[in-house]
């Protein structure tokens, strides 16, 4: 897939010598920093977070040291309109997804009006029957949303996944951002971006306003499976950052319905619990039996009311793969207006029709396990070899639900650093929405991902990826923050 | 919020398992030096001691190994096969440290990383001087790591560390007097001969005593003055009387902070009351080996007490 | 006809437990075929009893118990009254359409051999319902003798090659073949008048049949349960419809003792 033709961010269509109007002084800055010291920079930035560990691990990759995620020095911009913009998208899709899941565990709705195949939701393994009936307090789901979007225009964006379980990598947002403010100073005299540093705030808000009740001085902790999880960094970070307990499931016991804290002073009642914990291992009473990095009778406190889970258990169902491609239809169902942020076009392997369109153009389409994640389980058709094509024509043929497929988008690139000085790169983008009993808060910022690679599409950090700042323009006044109440449904 | 009883326990063992090491390191030391001073093969005696002291007697015999320097040494040290090894205390000291990295400083971290260092990817300990080379880089980065924890800001973290650390010593001292004193006293020997002159001593060192002792008596070394020193003198700070006096202060300042006090503050407490009554000549007379055993009883009984009152598990 | 149930559950810990949390799948709930006229859930220690609905509509008891606990006796008593209703469940609470019951589970993997046992005992009947009781006639007979046994932890698949099965794996063997005719089928766990005195409660399945709704079969009679049934609690195989499920914080080794006496008055 050649990076010829498609949008970039700075660049425009015109390459280097002729940048978009608005990022011309963008532009002539990554000109003036010679190669040499913008590769010092970007050296020092990893070195950094390397000595504050700021590692993963890599699935599957056994012998693999922790390793850093490559940094891109180069920042990806978004201008103040450009930015408003995409939030009133996320902060209608985020309420769409949150009344979807309302719904869907509670009236079902969408599906007495056949909007969706009951047979995609009750056959599902992401819908957990173990939550049906459990409204969380105040009624919300997704408290954290990492949309991940790409871009093919300068006002095109498509929604490619929506991540309502435990998305990651807002720690990455917050220390790219501490990076860039250190080894490039003279890139905010000179531009006004909004600041994202009240994240940790804006979020231990959000989890405050959920609490059971009307306590007014919630207990909040951070739940982890522990240091050897690939993500503690984020745990311990968030944690550090608000100002409130990291703890493991061993530090906590519910009783008579309640969660409590074991501290040196006696229990203390737990009122919201952030869980970094998959659904799978949260309670052994519940789901998995054999987990050991779950908290005995967490379920049974929360179908009491008595403690709020951020995100709550079963969230899975609104974004699953087979979900995804009526999220339109979803949107427009709750919203009652057309989504905003519209989705890739996506071939539904198990229809027929779309089955047959997706065998006959293996080699211009993306295709995707359902169930799948990290960008495993995924065909490249346009980069894939010919062994690779047979090998996913027969799977699909094998098992077309599994699957489905989207067109490859000339996703936007935006100048990297590359062994040959600055070159495109593709991106993509995962914003970090918030919502509370009280609207829903998107901070301006988020997680650029670059696909390293000259002409690669994929942004996994697992398989080569890296990461960039995201800044968003302020053209006047400290706005940025968008702010939405949320419709009482 | 108060600190997570998890928390708490991680840094209390860090305590103990830290002073665990550096008395090993200390006891070596001496037992090396005590070595060199015997006639053979009286050099057994001294590492049949220092086992006896740190109470592997049983694990060093089912080894099968012969009580050389360098077998003992090497398995008071190196061998990562026993739990009593200084390698396996800093282990366990390292990981109770890494489960609570926040709550320390990068001083008191890194002491602790880099004493474990000192033994990876070693077998043996060579001779004498090497082996004296060892522990004393040992003792240097457990000094580091107290220091750096007197540094810490004085909070429960930092008392927490230091009550394992002085619940540990407590017990450690009171092994060292009551192996060493039946060793050296058999009932029908005249005390006072070259042999155990140099034991007495080896006991001082083995306390970092030997100065104070001779500022705090001057009638040259006598048993019963060493005993003193070492259960009765507040003013040492490896002596009995210390390490209870230290226990009930770090108690009663965490009883402040989280406005609750205990049984293990009762018995704390309760322990020092005694233990201010106490005249060292009295409990020569009455059975120093009964008394030291009581000690080491109850203070293992404070131990548990602890780990109740915070709620460790 | 009116049962009363007497089933205690003891387990005894070799070393003392500082806490138990369980989750207990103990109490019927009330259909138009049987009425529960009384029901106690007792517990010999000091502990706090919670009750709640499960998303399958079970009634289910959270238990909480703090330490030292040496033993817990855990004493289930009631009597209900029940009506024959020729295996037809009539009023039963579903809070979830029966296409949930499609979904296989790891223990009802249902495997080559089970599969083929299915079809070809299905071969010669005529509609579904029929069709289920050939199947569950035919498990019957290939295991004529199916005791009311503690959890074997075997998948449908494991236990049909084993040759030996208690009544849960019968009870899974059925719903993993009738889930894989597309037909939705779920475990049920609860009571049954037999006369002996048994170690464990009974299991048997449901399956869902157009115009009819859910019909039980029972593989150890090789029929559908008559008035001498109780049913208890439903699952999607034998673990989610488990009458205790627990955790326990402690050392030690546990004993399970089971007394359970099904009596008619």
């Amino acid at each position: 897939m050649a990076t010829r033709g498609a949008f970039d961010e700075i660049w425009g269509h015109g390459g280097p010598e002729d940048p978009r109007p608005e990022f011309a002084a963008l532009s002539q800055w990554v000109a003036d920093t010679p190669a040499t010291e913008l590769q010092r920079r970007q050296q020092s930035a990893e070195a950094a977070f390397r000595q504050l560990g700021i590692t993963f691990a890599v699935y599957g990759d056994s012998d693999a040291a922790e390793r850093i995620i490559p940094f891109d020095i180069v920042p990806r911009v978004f201008l103040q309109q450009e930015w408003t913009r995409l939030c009133e998208g996320l902060v209608q899709r985020v309420e769409a997804i949150n009344a979807f899941l309302e719904d869907i565990y509670g009236e079902r709705r969408i599906l007495k009006e056949g909007l969706i195949p009951p047979e995609l939701i009750y056959r599902n393994e992401q819908f957990r029957p173990e939550v049906a009936g459990i409204r969380p307090p105040h009624g919300v789901w997704a408290h954290i949303c990492g949309i991940d979007l790409v871009r093919v225009g300068p006002d095109e964006f498509y929604v490619l996944e929506d991540n309502a379980r435990t998305p990651s990598g807002v720690s990455y947002m917050l220390e790219n951002r501490e990076a860039m403010l250190r080894l490039c100073p003279e890139l905010f005299r000179d531009f006004r971006v909004a600041p994202v540093d009240s994240y940790p705030d804006m979020l231990l808000e959000t989890m405050r306003s959920v609490a059971p009740g009307n306590n007014r001085h919630p207990v909040c902790v951070v739940l982890t499976p522990g240091h050897f999880n690939s993500a503690y960094y984020e745990h311990s970070f968030l944690a550090d950052s608000m100002g409130i307990e990291l703890v493991e499931a061993a530090d906590l016991v519910v009783d008579d319905d309640f969660v409590w804290v074991q501290t040196i002073a006696g229990r203390v009642k737990v009122d919201v619990i952030y869980r970094r914990i998959d659904d799978d291992y949260l309670d052994p009473l519940t789901f998995r039996a054999d987990s050991l990095l779950g908290v005995p009778g967490l379920i049974g406190a929360y179908r009491a009311g008595n403690v709020a889970l951020i995100n709550a258990p079963g969230n899975g169902i609104a974004d699953d793969k087979a979900i995804y491609s009526y999220m339109p239809e979803i949107v427009k169902f709750y919203s009652g207006g057309e989504a905003k942020l519209p989705n890739v076009e996506t071939f539904r392997c198990r229809e027929p029709q779309a089955l047959s369109y997706v065998l006959d153009n293996l080699g211009e389409l993306v295709v995707k396990l359902v169930d799948g994640s990290g960008g495993y389980g995924m065909l490249v058709g346009p980069t894939a070899t010919k062994a690779q094509i047979a090998d996913f024509r027969a799977a699909l043929t094998a098992e077309p639900h599994r699957y489905i497929a989207q067109p490859t988008l000339a996703l936007s690139t935006v100048p990297t650093m590359s062994d040959s000085g600055l070159a495109p790169r593709h991106v993509d983008f995962r914003p970090f929405v918030l919502t509370g009993s009280d609207g829903v808060r998107v901070v301006p910022g988020g997680l650029t991902r670059v696909a390293l690679r000259e002409g690669s599409l994929v942004v996994n950090s697992s398989q080569g990826g890296g990461t960039k700042d995201s800044f968003v323009l302020l053209e006047d006044g400290p706005a940025g923050q968008s702010q939405s109440q949320r419709q009482s449904q | 919020m108060l600190m997570l009883s998890r928390t708490a326990a991680a840094l209390y063992w860090l305590g103990r398992y830290v002073e665990r090491a550096d008395f090993i390191a200390r006891l070596v030391e001496a037992t090396v030096r005590l070595d060199a001073l015997s006639a053979r093969p009286a050099g057994e005696a001294a590492w049949q001691s220092a086992l006896a002291v740190t109470d592997t007697d049983d694990a060093f015999a089912a080894t099968g190994q012969s009580y050389t320097q360098s077998n003992v040494a090497r398995f008071l040290t190196l061998d990562p096969s026993h739990p009593g090894s200084i390698v396996r205390c800093l282990e366990m000291a390292r990981n109770n440290a890494r489960a609570v990295r926040t709550a320390l400083t990068r001083d008191a971290w890194t002491a602790i990383n880099r004493a474990w260092w000192l033994f990876q990817n070693r077998a043996s300990t060579g001779g004498a001087t090497a082996t004296l080379n060892l522990v004393e880089q040992v003792k240097g980065e457990t000094r580091g790591f107290e220091g750096s924890i007197h540094r810490m800001m004085r909070n429960e973290a930092t008392w927490l560390i230091q009550l394992g650390a002085a619940i540990e010593r407590a017990d450690n001292t009171a092994r060292l007097v009551d192996v060493k004193y039946h060793l050296l006293l058999p009932e029908d020997e005249a005390v006072g001969g070259v042999v155990d002159r140099d034991q007495w001593t080896t006991i001082l060192q083995t306390v970092s005593a030997v100065t104070a002792y001779r500022w705090l008596y001057s009638d040259g070394l006598q048993p019963a003055n060493v005993i003193d020193l070492l259960i009765s003198r507040f003013e040492l700070p490896r002596s009995l009387a210390a390490c209870v006096e230290e226990a009930v202060q770090l108690l009663s300042q965490l009883a402040r902070r989280t406005g609750l006090q205990g049984e293990a503050d009762r018995m704390a407490r309760a322990r020092m009351a005694r233990m201010q009554k106490t005249r060292t000549s009295e409990v020569i007379v009455s059975g120093l080996h009964e008394y030291l055993e009581a000690f080491i009883h109850e203070n293992s009984m404070l131990n548990a007490a602890v780990a109740r009152q915070f709620r460790f598990i | 006809m009116r049962i009363t149930i007497d089933h205690r559950t003891r387990y005894r810990f070799t070393k003392p437990q500082a806490r138990i949390v369980q989750m207990l799948r103990l109490t019927p709930c009330d259909t138009q075929d049987q009425t529960v006229v009384s029901w106690m859930v007792g517990v010999d220690c000091d502990a706090r009893l919670r009750d709640a609905t499960d998303g399958l509509g079970n009634a289910v008891t959270m238990l909480y118990a703090e330490g030292p606990i040496e033993e817990i006796d855990i004493a289930v008593t009631g009597e209900v009254l029940t009506v024959d209703s020729s295996g037809v469940v009539h009023g039963s609470i579903e809070p979830l359409p029966p296409m949930i019951y499609l979904r296989t589970t790891e223990r009802t993997t249902l495997g080559d051999d089970l599969r083929a046992f299915a079809a070809d005992s299905m071969a010669l009947a005529g509609d579904p319902l029929d069709r289920l009781h050939a199947f569950n006639a035919a498990l019957h007979i290939r295991f004529p003798h199916v005791p009311d046994a503690a959890d074997t932890g075997l998948t449908a698949a494991e236990a049909f090659a084993r040759g030996r099965a208690t009544s849960r794996d019968a009870a899974q063997m059925f719903i993993a073949a009738a889930r894989s005719f597309e037909v939705p089928a779920r475990y049920v766990s609860g009571y049954r008048i037999d006369g002996n005195a048994q170690s464990a409660p009974h299991a048997w399945a449901e399956a869902h049949v157009e115009r009819l709704g859910w019909v039980g079969f029972d593989p150890a009679t090789g029929l559908s349960p008559d008035d001498g049934y109780v049913r208890v609690a439903v699952g999607l195989d034998a673990l989610g419809a488990a009458s205790i499920a627990g955790t326990r914080i402690g050392a030690g080794d546990e004993e399970l003792d089971v007394a359970l006496r099904v009596s008619q008055e």
